[in-house]
């Protein structure tokens, strides 16, 4: 099976974007290589702006654009995107509402090899925090795809977390991304997995071989983590017992947002897989993901350690 | 000697970054001769006491030239050269980016452009305050000046007097999307830090006797932190890498790296 990873599945779609809406600018910060907006440079050299190496600097500047009527978007790591430009992103897109897309890409542990620096585990929990901003974890290339359009449509300030490894295909074109709105991969009645990003393939395997041994658990795709979907958590919920998947810290995470959401409507038992609050290293992406537990088989262990706390 | 010292780094850093399979050779290569300057011939400093009070302290700003301060701190003695190989790989102390709480000699993790200055700051301000005379080093790289934190930095640098704080800006004309001119110009360097009250010195990067110039300049330079603005050549020693913008961050293949190394040995 093809392996796309979800940066260069939005490069793509900036460039599908620029054809059909002349609002669309993009921005990037001395990394247009790496995050695929040199696409868009090479096709609308007239819209897009290379800022240099000056995160703070692309946001305002973004905020900008987007107060004169632009759609911008504005490109670097998550690492520097959320954590560099965290108070550009407060108080001057997220605080005024402005129409930014903030498409962060090498977002997590499979940066690989770079190391501890350049691995954001921290940013969805920085995000979702900032009231108005709507944070977006796509799972696959088709995902992304419609996501970036979908994030363009939506009035309001998006953060778009992407990553750096190819990641396998989940979805065809048949699938709807709605914003907003998780997706059910699998429906199973003895548990649900909830993932987002590259750990809703890691679900659909452990998925597989939970039914294999006749644990049959459901799999919902959590893109949108902020609004969250809490009628799908609900409905999750009904199954009794929940796993989280992220490729995040638990702190904060996509873990943190769906237990925000059951204590307050319906406790079940719960574990988040996800790393557990340390900062990441250099190594291979597979070693890492390893390594920090980020597998079908740490889910596997999980669901059924929620099954047995019935 | 010093010449003798920057090849053999040379050489560390093709077989470093090749042996790892990525990593980031056109930044490291072109700050070889400022490195070795300030670790064979400048730098008060004891390998075998890497938490030593009065060390000097060197601090590289621009951390993805990682492999060229672990060949300088393994050429030291900070730790074995074998551990060279194990850069980037998953356990080792050599991280992708410079980690102070795993490898002895590493002052400061940085990876994170910009912030390096900032850390010399308050280590010289600490150095006033304990009445230690100790200098502190500082390597940036010419894309990194983009960063408005190096300007906060310098402006602090100037407004606390801070004379023990010499700066290199490794000006290699390169960035990641291209020429640092074309993405987002810096320019007139000097003339930034001149104006932001710094000595400035321009310099050949590659002169070993204008760097060390340079230096003994800005130890007789009293009242204000000194910079010196080198000129040097992204890659350089490797004909294939120099002035290259593509071997930014590209890991030499087996024979490539053979054939830079074969570029070395004379
Ligand atoms: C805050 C931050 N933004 C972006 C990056 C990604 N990055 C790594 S190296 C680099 C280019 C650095 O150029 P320069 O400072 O000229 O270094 P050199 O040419 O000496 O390698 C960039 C953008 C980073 N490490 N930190
Ligand atoms: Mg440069």
């Amino acid at each position: 099976m093809e392996k796309i990873a979800t940066r260069e599945a939005y490069g793509r779609a900036l460039v599908d974007l620029g054809r059909l809406e002349r609002r669309i600018v993009v921005l990037d910060a001395d990394l247009s290589k790496s995050t695929k907006t040199e696409y868009f440079a090479k096709e609308f050299p007239e819209r897009f702006f290379n800022m240099g190496i000056a995160e703070q600097n692309l946001m305002g500047t973004a905020a900008g654009l987007a107060l004169a009527g632009k759609i911008p978007f504005a490109s670097t790591f998550a690492v520097f995107a959320a954590g560099r430009a965290y108070d550009q992103i407060r108080n001057t897109i997220a605080y005024p509402r402005l129409n930014v897309k903030i498409a962060a890409t090498h977002a997590g542990l499979s940066v690989g090899e770079d190391g501890a620096s350049h691995q954001a585990l921290e940013d969805i929990a920085l995000m979702r925090a900032l009231p108005n901003m709507t944070v977006i974890v796509p799972a696959d290339a088709e995902e992304t795809r419609q996501a970036v359009k979908a994030a363009a449509e939506h009035y309001g300030p998006v953060y778009l977390r992407l990553g750096r490894m190819n990641v396998p295909r989940i979805y065809g074109n048949d699938y709807r991304f709605i914003l907003g709105k998780a997706d059910w991969l699998r429906r199973g009645h003895m548990a649900t997995i909830i993932a987002c990003g590259l750990m809703v393939a890691e679900a659909l395997r452990a998925q597989e071989m939970l039914a294999a041994q006749g644990l049959e658990v459901g799999v919902l795709n959590m893109s949108t983590i902020k609004p969250l979907d809490r009628e799908a958590v609900m409905e999750a919920a009904e199954t009794g017992a929940i796993v989280t998947a992220e490729e995040h810290n638990v702190v904060g995470g996509l873990g943190s947002a769906v237990a925000e959401a059951l204590v307050e409507m319906k406790p079940v038992p719960m574990k988040r897989v996800g790393v557990q609050d340390v900062f990441g290293e250099s190594g291979s992406a597979e070693e890492l993901l390893t390594k920090y537990g980020l597998t079908a088989g740490a889910i596997l262990e999980a669901v059924k350690e929620v099954i047995r706390r019935k | 000697m010093l010449q003798e010292k920057a090849r053999l780094i040379r050489q560390d850093i093709v077989r470093m970054i090749g042996a790892a399979g990525s990593g980031h050779p056109g930044g490291s290569l072109s700050g070889v001769e400022i490195v070795t300057a300030l670790y064979f011939h400048v730098l008060r400093h004891d390998p075998r006491r890497p938490d030593w009070p009065e060390r000097d302290r060197f601090i590289l700003s621009k951390g993805h030239a990682a492999p060229l301060l672990y060949a300088a701190l393994a050429e030291s003695g900070y730790f074995p050269k074998e551990e060279l190989w194990t850069l980037r790989r998953l356990g080792s102390r050599l991280q992708g980016h410079p980690d102070c709480k795993s490898l002895p000699g590493v002052e400061i993790s940085t990876g994170s452009l910009g912030q390096g200055l900032a850390v010399a700051n308050g280590l010289a301000l600490a150095g006033r305050l304990d009445g230690r005379d100790y200098r502190v080093y500082v390597l940036l790289g010419d894309g990194e000046l983009e960063e408005g934190m190096v300007w906060e930095a310098a402006m602090a640098a100037a407004h606390y007097n801070l004379d023990k704080v010499m700066a290199f800006v490794d000006h290699n004309h390169l960035q990641i999307d291209g020429r640092v001119e074309e993405v987002m110009s810096p320019e007139p360097v000097a003339e930034k830090f001149r104006s932001f009250g710094w000595h400035v010195i321009e310099i050949d990067g590659h002169d070993f006797r204008q760097i060390l110039a340079a230096v003994e300049e800005a130890r007789r330079t009293s009242g204000r932190p000194t910079v010196a603005v080198a000129e040097t050549v992204k890659g350089k020693g490797v004909s294939f890498m120099e002035n290259q913008v593509d071997w930014h961050g590209v890991a030499p293949k087996p024979e490539q790296v053979a054939r830079a190394l074969a570029e070395l040995e004379s």
